[in-house]
């Protein structure tokens, strides 16, 4: 869990580590903390999960991979953490869940996002996965995203 | 498909995570690809402000902060769409909202900090909306590989 200092540093980076020779003593000094403290929570924060990884958040439309295709599939409820950790270990694949159904609606249980350049790209990614999975995949589609309405970055106040 | 230089494409593809937690992390980092520190501080700087990365930093997990997230989705008459949009959008709660090829064409992520405000949210919208918001909220999380790469 996340204690008040920790908080602070959460709101302090969440828009980009300063990009200076010694971003942590940067952030230290803006708090009134020491550099050590500050890389040692961090240290302790990558580790418990609270940061997923420190480094470039590619923004993918902007390099290029303008087309992002969620797959879902329908698979075996026994089968889909096998599956999912087969089909979350693909470099094409950025988030990768299991979800509930809506049946009638929405048979779909395994969702895995695929980005690519075009469509045409995707939807061949999405063959791939479809043949790694085989014939434990009763069903699946893939939806594209047609139009963003709406998209904010995480917001934490300290 | 925009143009990479090299010193960019050595960022995107070899600093998407690990960076170090080191007192000089631009120094550790640049050894391993390569570039001295300047040249890796000025290339994040460019890559930032080209937009080509979000931000350089830590990518917080967002449930872990004590806050939840959740996805939803609606099947939206299609002459419905923009005013339903308005109406989804309107509460600070929606992270995210896109359009997606489907019957259940509206799909957004609810962010709160306090998770009871999630199924308040479903409930305001449904209310609002006179339409069924179907939640769909993660229960397994797979280990991602994450890369992009260029």
């Amino acid at each position: 869990m996340l204690d008040a200092v920790d908080r602070r540093i959460v709101a302090a980076t969440q828009a980009g580590l300063p990009l200076v020779r010694e971003p942590y003593r940067a952030i230290a000094e803006k708090l009134g903390l020491d550099e050590a403290d500050v890389i040692a929570r961090l240290k302790r924060l990558l580790g418990e999960g609270a940061i997923r990884r420190i480094g470039a958040i590619p923004n993918h439309y902007a390099l290029g991979f303008t087309a992002n295709g969620m797959s879902v599939w329908d698979v075996a409820d026994d089968a889909v953490a096998g599956i999912g950790a087969k089909i979350g270990a693909l470099d094409e694949v950025t988030h990768c869940y299991e979800r509930p159904r809506h049946l009638p609606l929405w048979p779909y249980n395994l969702f895995a996002m695929v980005h690519g350049h075009t469509r045409d790209e995707v939807r061949a990614k999405v063959e791939r996965i479809a043949r790694l999975i085989g014939p434990a995949a009763r069903a699946h589609d893939v939806l594209f995203s047609t139009r963003i309405l709406k998209k904010t970055g995480l917001r934490i106040a300290a | 498909m925009p143009l990479i230089d090299p010193t960019s494409r050595a960022i995107i593809n070899g600093l998407q995570g690990g960076f170090p937690l080191t007192p000089r992390p631009f120094r550790d980092a640049g050894l391993e690809l390569g570039l001295s520190e300047g040249e890796l501080i000025e290339g994040v700087r460019d890559l930032v402000g080209a937009g080509q990365l979000s931000r350089f930093g830590p990518l917080w997990n967002a449930e872990m902060l004590g806050g939840d997230v959740c996805l939803a989705a609606i099947a939206v008459p299609p002459e419905r769409f923009d005013e339903v949009a308005e109406l989804v959008n309107a509460h600070p709660e929606i992270a995210h909202n896109y359009e997606r090829s489907h019957a259940l064409n509206m799909w957004f992520v609810i962010s709160a900090e306090d998770p009871r405000r999630i199924a308040e949210v479903i409930a305001e919208i449904e209310a609002e909306t006179g339409l069924g918001v179907h939640a769909m909220p993660k229960m397994h999380e797979f280990f991602v590989g994450f890369r992009v790469e260029v």
